[in-house]
C-alpha cells in the first residue's frame, strides 16, 4: 500500500503551550483539535474520532491516515548539551510545500537575509551534492558552503558555514549547518511545517543548538527574525501552489535541491499544495 | 536607557529606529512575547502593570506607551524631532501620535491574528485598517501637492516615526499598501533616512536596477 501525505505525522501545538482550553486548527484542510486529557495528556480528534498522537521535538504530532512508524528520528538532537529551542508558530499565507523550499534554498540568503545569512557580493552558490536516499526515502543534500556574515546568534564575525538539508518528510526539514562556538559539532534547525490548507500553513521552528552565551529569548528571537523575513516573501510568491512539473522557470545549479524535493514530491503523490500543470 | 524589547514588535521597532535615527544607543532586554508570553508573568508586569511592550526605563522613568517614549528619546536627544516650531506643528504631531493608535490596534491586530494566530474579528480589524490607511493617504498626498512628504513638518518628526511601522506591516495582516502610491512614496522617503533600520517585513531601500527591456522574443513565441 503506498503511503500517502495522510499518512504523514505532522506538527500540530507546542507540548508546552497547550492549555485547558482546545486549540482548534486544521490539518490537511480537514478541522482537528489540540486539548489535554483530564491527566495532562495531549489528545487530537477530528470530528470526534481520536487521532494518533505523538509528543517529540516539544510538538504535539499527529496523522490523519495510518503511520508507516513513529515521528522520525533526529539522532544529533539526542546529544547532551545542547539547547532545545522551541520557537513557536507562524502563520504563513503560502503553500506548505514553498515554506519548505524556501527552507532548503541556499541562493536566497543574501537578498532575504542580508548581512546575517549572507551579504553582497558573497552571492555564489558553489556546487554542493544532492541525492533521494531510497533506503530512508529522503531528501539530501550535503556539503553545501556558503559566506555568512552571522551565521548563528553564538557568531562572532562572517564565517564560511557548511550545511547540510534533509528532507525526511513531505512538510518537514531539517538543517545541520557548522556550529560557531564548537567546530565539528552541527547545529540542528528545523523547520516543521503544518499544513493547514493549500495555501496557508503553520510554521513550527525547533532547534537543537550548543550556545553557552546566549539566553534562551535571545534564541528564539533570532531565529523569528530570520523566519518572519521569510515569510513577506514567501506570501508574494507565484503560483500559490508549487509547481511540481518544470515549465518556464528556468533553474540553475544552485536550485538542485529545489528539483530533488519537487522530483520526490511527484513521485510519491505529495500533491498537496503543489500543481501538476506546468507553470 | 533601556528598552524592553521583541524584534517582531512594530512598537518596539519605533524605539529602535528612532534612537538609530538620532545615533544613541539602547540597552535591549528581549521579552519572549511569542510563544513565551513572558509580558503576561509577574515579574514584568510588577514593571508595567499593563503588560505590554515596548517599556523604556531610564533611571526611575518608566514609560510605557511607545508615544511618550518617541517622546523622550527626542526630547533628549534632537528635540527638532518633537516639531515643536509652532503651536500648529506641535498639535499636527499630537495628533499623528494619537492617530498611530489607530493603526495599532487595526492593521496591528490583523498582523497578529494572521501571524501569531491571535483571536480577533479580522474582517472588522481589517475594515479599520483600510480606514485609517486611507485618511493617512489623503494626508500625505494633502502635503505632497504643497511639495513635502512628512506628516507634521517639512523634515521628519516623531509623528513619522509613530505611524510609520504598522502602516508598513498592513500586508503582514493582508491588507495591501497597493492602492496608497503617496504612503508608498512616504515610506520610501523613511527609508532613505540616515541611520534607518530594518525589521522583519520592512526593508531597507536596494540601488534601483535598470529596467530589465522587453521580453526576449523566445518568452513571446512560447506564449502566443
Amino acid at each position: 500500500m503506498s503511503v500517502t501525505m495522510q499518512d504523514h505525522w505532522y506538527p500540530v501545538a507546542l507540548a508546552s503551550g497547550l492549555r485547558r482550553s482546545a486549540r482548534d486548527t486544521l490539518l490537511l484542510g480537514r478541522a482537528i483539535r489540540v486539548a489535554l486529557d483530564d491527566g495532562g495528556a495531549p489528545v487530537v480528534t477530528a470530528e470526534g474520532r481520536a487521532l494518533p498522537v505523538q509528543v517529540k521535538f516539544g510538538h504535539v504530532w499527529t496523522t490523519l491516515g495510518v503511520p508507516a512508524g513513529d515521528v522520525f528520528d533526529i539522532p544529533e538532537a539526542d546529544q547532551p548539551g545542547r539547547r532545545l529551542v522551541e520557537v513557536g508558530s507562524v502563520k504563513v499565507r503560502c503553500s506548505p510545500l514553498r515554506a519548505v523550499e524556501n527552507f532548503l534554498d541556499i541562493a536566497h540568503f543574501p537578498f532575504v537575509h542580508t548581512d546575517v545569512l549572507g551579504s553582497e557580493p558573497h552571492t555564489e552558490v558553489e556546487r554542493y551534492e544532492v541525492e533521494i536516499r531510497d533506503d530512508v526515502d529522503e531528501v539530501w543534500a550535503t556539503k553545501v558552503k556558503f559566506f555568512q556574515p552571522q551565521a548563528a546568534r553564538s557568531a562572532q564575525g562572517g564565517i564560511t558555514t557548511e550545511y547540510m538539508y534533509r528532507v525526511p518528510g513531505p512538510t518537514c526539514s531539517v538543517l545541520y549547518k557548522t556550529c560557531p562556538p564548537r567546530p565539528g559539532e552541527w547545529d540542528v534547525i528545523t523547520l516543521f511545517v503544518q499544513p493547514l490548507t493549500e495555501t496557508t500553513c503553520e510554521v513550527w521552528p525547533w532547534m537543537a543548538l550548543f550556545d553557552d552565551d546566549s539566553t534562551m529569548t535571545e534564541m528564539i528571537h533570532f531565529q523569528q527574525l530570520i523566519f518572519l523575513q521569510d515569510r513577506s516573501i514567501l506570501e508574494n510568491q507565484l503560483p500559490a501552489l508549487l509547481p511540481l512539473d518544470p515549465g518556464r522557470e528556468i533553474p540553475t545549479r544552485a536550485d538542485m535541491l529545489s528539483i530533488a524535493y519537487r522530483r520526490w514530491l511527484k513521485r510519491h503523490g505529495y500533491t498537496f499544495g503543489a500543481q501538476l500543470v506546468a507553470a | 536607557m533601556i528598552l524592553y524589547d521583541y524584534v517582531l514588535s512594530p512598537s518596539c521597532y519605533k524605539v529602535r529606529l528612532l534612537a538609530s535615527l538620532l545615533g544613541t544607543g539602547l540597552d535591549l532586554r528581549p521579552v519572549d512575547f511569542h510563544p513565551g508570553a513572558e509580558h503576561h508573568g509577574p515579574e514584568f508586569r510588577a514593571l508595567n502593570p499593563a503588560g505590554t511592550i515596548p517599556v523604556l526605563t531610564d533611571a526611575r522613568l518608566v514609560l510605557t506607551e511607545s508615544g511618550a517614549i518617541l517622546t523622550y528619546l527626542a526630547a533628549v536627544k534632537a528635540p527638532e524631532w518633537l516639531g515643536h516650531d509652532d503651536p500648529a506643528m506641535q498639535a499636527r504631531v499630537a495628533n499623528w501620535l494619537a492617530f498611530s493608535q489607530r493603526l495599532t490596534a487595526s492593521a496591528g491586530g490583523a498582523r497578529l491574528h494572521d501571524m501569531l494566530g491571535f483571536s480577533g474579528d479580522i474582517d472588522t480589524l481589517r475594515a479599520q485598517a483600510t480606514d485609517a490607511l486611507r485618511e493617512l493617504e489623503a494626508a500625505i498626498h494633502a502635503r505632497r501637492r504643497r511639495g513635502g512628504i512628512f506628516l507634521a513638518a517639512d523634515r521628519p518628526t516623531i509623528a513619522d516615526i509613530a505611524c510609520f511601522p504598522y502602516a508598513a506591516l498592513a500586508p503582514d495582516g493582508g491588507v495591501s499598501l497597493d492602492p496608497y502610491p503617496s504612503i508608498r512614496l512616504w515610506m520610501r522617503a523613511i527609508r532613505a533616512l540616515p541611520g534607518f533600520i530594518e525589521m522583519p517585513g520592512i526593508h531597507r531601500l536596494h540601488e534601483q536596477m535598470p529596467e530589465p527591456g522587453p521580453m526576449p522574443d523566445v518568452v513571446r513565441k512560447e506564449s502566443a
